[in-house]
């Protein structure tokens, strides 16, 4: 199995390792995690560190989730790596808004290790 | 707008919490919230404001012991005193349960936003709220954990 190097940007640590064991349990055992505790640490990861696919919160100090998101797209730091929004923010309108600014995916929390798998394997295998 | 103060709602956000990040169901326990408050001396409460078309917060509090376990349950960590990551995991709990919450009436789901947890520790402190629109406060233990859940609801556009 290739190896995953995936960041997680979440002001929460506890939800960052949640988030890493159920893509452990989605079967991504050669996994390399990178952790970010805002949108602004996720912006400094990705200047010095590839990475293969992105999970972000929004609701986040400093810098939330989707100027998070606007700006790795503008400054083309990981151009065509997919970005998943876990939030739990889960109205339509914050879909919509994940989506302009750039998400292929949107994660709704609570979740389960199966939703995550559901929703990241898609994307890895398209890559 | 007729749901936002729908009781259930709290009932069916608890149960999808806990039961998706904890693994465990949870009972209403009418005797939970004075156990939660009185039976140890510390105490953890973690608060989720909303604002936007409502205004208002989702407050969860438990005793020591519940909160370590909660944190414990979702980390699969020990813990033996409430640390950062016991706190981390109780904020994070009442931020899944604001948002949950919310997410039941279409029009706060699109229009309702919440601010990051704030987790409070200590004894002998109470949160009061002043003449607030409307407020639900449920009761809830699991194996022998109990804890409160409360929504205040300041104003409602």
């Amino acid at each position: 199995m290739r190896e995953v190097r995936a960041l997680i940007v979440d002001d929460s640590s506890v939800m960052r390792k949640i988030v890493e064991r159920a893509l452990r349990q989605a079967g991504l055992d050669a996994l390399v995690v990178h952790e970010a505790g805002s949108g602004t640490e996720g912006l400094e990861v990705l200047k010095s560190t590839p990475v293969d696919l992105i999970l972000s919160d929004i609701n986040m100090p400093s810098m939330d989730g989707l100027e998070f998101l606007r700006q790795i797209r503008a400054q083309r730091l990981a151009p065509d790596v997919p970005v998943v929004m876990i939030t739990t923010e889960s109205s339509e309108e914050h879909v919509k808004q994940a989506i302009l600014a750039g998400a292929q995916g949107y994660i709704r929390k609570p979740f389960t290790p199966e939703q995550v798998k559901e929703r990241v394997l898609p994307l890895l295998n398209a890559m | 707008m007729h749901k936002v103060s729908d009781p259930e709602n709290l009932d069916a956000s608890v149960e999808e919490v806990f039961e998706l990040m904890l693994g465990v169901r949870c009972e209403r326990d009418p005797d939970a919230a004075a156990m939660a408050a009185s039976a140890e001396p510390e105490s953890v409460t973690a608060v989720v404001g909303f604002g936007g078309l409502l205004s208002g917060a989702c407050v969860f509090r438990c005793g020591a012991s519940a909160a370590m376990k909660v944190a414990a349950r979702m980390t699969g960590m020990e813990f033996n005193e409430i640390d950062g990551t016991v706190k981390d995991g109780i904020g994070e709990i009442c931020n899944m349960l604001a948002g949950a919450w919310k997410g039941k009436v279409p029009d706060l789901a699109a229009h309702c936003g919440l601010s990051v947890p704030a987790v409070i520790t200590g004894r002998d402190y109470n949160l009061h709220v002043q003449a607030p629109e409307f407020q639900l406060r449920h009761s809830y233990s699991f194996e022998d954990a109990h804890f409160a859940v409360t929504i205040v609801c300041d104003s409602l556009q």
